[in-house]
């Protein structure tokens, strides 16, 4: 197991590496592209935090991104509904790694006040999160305290692999349920 | 159409070059927020020290995204929790589910559930987002409690009544400076929002 080997997988962590990696993690929390995927209400918030009063681009991601090729982040904004999950996991498999997403708001964290049969129960069902943002929605200040805590788990995380403990999200583990066993009536003997 | 009509689309660019800034620095200060604010929960305690939740689990009920869950318990007759026959045993909210509305202070009878201005909290991690009993009652100086993901900036822990105070939900001005909230701990018996008398005369007249 070597660089020469495995590549960027292989890469040992030794001096180094260290500024080099420490190099690596500063570029990439201070130039995060946002995915434009503004779902309902928090989408307006995700603008505002975008404008002149809130601008996000002192963090170097003003450019909400129109193609999930250039994008990094994706911020699920508002409530998914089940028509529109596979379209999300879509746009985050076509994300370019390493990529991050932050669920923004109750409705993408958890389904919020909308639970009924017509959206998903939280959106870690479909693609790994990173972080929640909890508000209904959540104000810029919300969402940049949220982005925030995406930077310091970028600047503490490792370079070239998703967070091994909690499988690349935020510690979900949707454990497989048994199938379950069909009793008819008389196979009792 | 010429190379100046390029250069006067820069004009307005360049006029607001020197304008005052409205860009607020968000991590190292905030924008006033008002005094109703609805942030995240605090659950409140008497003058005496003893909780103001009495279990009655109207709260849970009213709730609209069913976020709360209470379970109340008899009050142990040695070392009684609160003042009434029943304490809420079991106090936890759902972060992730919560969108606070406020309907929980509305429906409180002992005031026991009021909200913060805070609202900087984010969560890594979906256990951390369901706020029990010893994150929500404040410590024993009726201050909030602070938790590690969470940004107080200066002065946020003050106003974590808000609501209660105000006039009148109404906002009829008979009830201007008419104190119907009990005290609490480490605050006493705060006093009623002020400047809301015009506003309110103004309503009853139309």
């Amino acid at each position: 197991m070597g660089f020469l080997d495995d590549g960027l997988e292989g890469l040992q962590h030794n001096v180094f590496t260290a500024p080099i990696e420490e190099l690596v993690k500063w570029a990439r929390r201070r130039s995060l592209m946002p995915a434009t995927f503004g779902l309902a209400c928090c989408a307006i918030e995700m603008m505002a935090t975008g404008a002149a009063h809130y601008d996000m681009a002192r963090y170097g991601m003003e450019t909400f991104r129109a193609s999930p090729r250039q994008a990094d982040l994706m911020i699920v904004a508002g409530r998914v509904s089940q028509k529109m999950a596979p379209v999300l996991r879509t746009v985050y498999d076509q994300m370019m790694e390493p990529k991050w997403v932050i669920s923004m708001g109750v409705c993408a964290s958890s389904g919020g006040m909308f639970n009924n049969y017509a959206i998903v129960q939280g959106v870690d069902q479909v693609v790994p999160v990173d972080v929640y943002a909890p508000g209904c929605p959540p104000g810029p200040e919300t969402l940049l305290h949220a982005i925030l805590t995406l930077h310091e788990k970028i600047r503490t995380g490792e370079l070239t692999q998703r967070r091994e403990e909690n499988g690349g999200g935020a510690a979900i583990h949707i454990e497989e349920q048994p199938t379950p066993v069909i009793i008819t009536s008389g196979s009792s003997k | 159409m010429g190379m100046l009509d390029y250069v006067r689309g820069f004009k307005v660019t360049f006029e607001r070059l020197f304008d005052e800034r409205v860009t607020t620095e968000y991590p190292k200060e905030k924008r006033p927020k008002p005094e109703r604010f609805h942030g995240r929960h605090v659950l409140n305690r008497h003058e005496d020290g003893m909780e103001k939740c009495i279990g009655c689990e109207l709260c849970a009920g009213v709730c609209p995204a069913k976020c709360i869950y209470v379970r109340g318990s008899d009050n142990p007759v040695e070392d009684p929790v609160s003042p009434g026959e029943r304490f809420g045993f079991v106090y936890e909210i759902n972060y992730l589910r919560c969108i606070h509305c406020d309907m929980c202070v509305e429906a409180c009878p002992t005031q026991a559930i009021t909200e913060s201005k805070l609202f900087e909290f984010s969560f890594t991690n979906r256990s951390d987002a369901i706020y029990t009993k010893s994150e929500l009652v404040v410590d024993d100086e009726g201050k909030p409690r602070k938790q590690p993901w969470e940004l107080w900036h200066e002065g946020d822990d003050l106003n974590t009544s808000g609501w209660m105070r105000a006039t009148s939900s109404a906002g009829r001005v008979e009830y201007e400076g008419v104190v119907g909230w009990s005290g609490e701990l480490g605050h006493g018996v705060r006093s009623p929002e002020v400047g809301q008398s015009a506003t309110a005369s103004s309503e009853e007249g139309a």
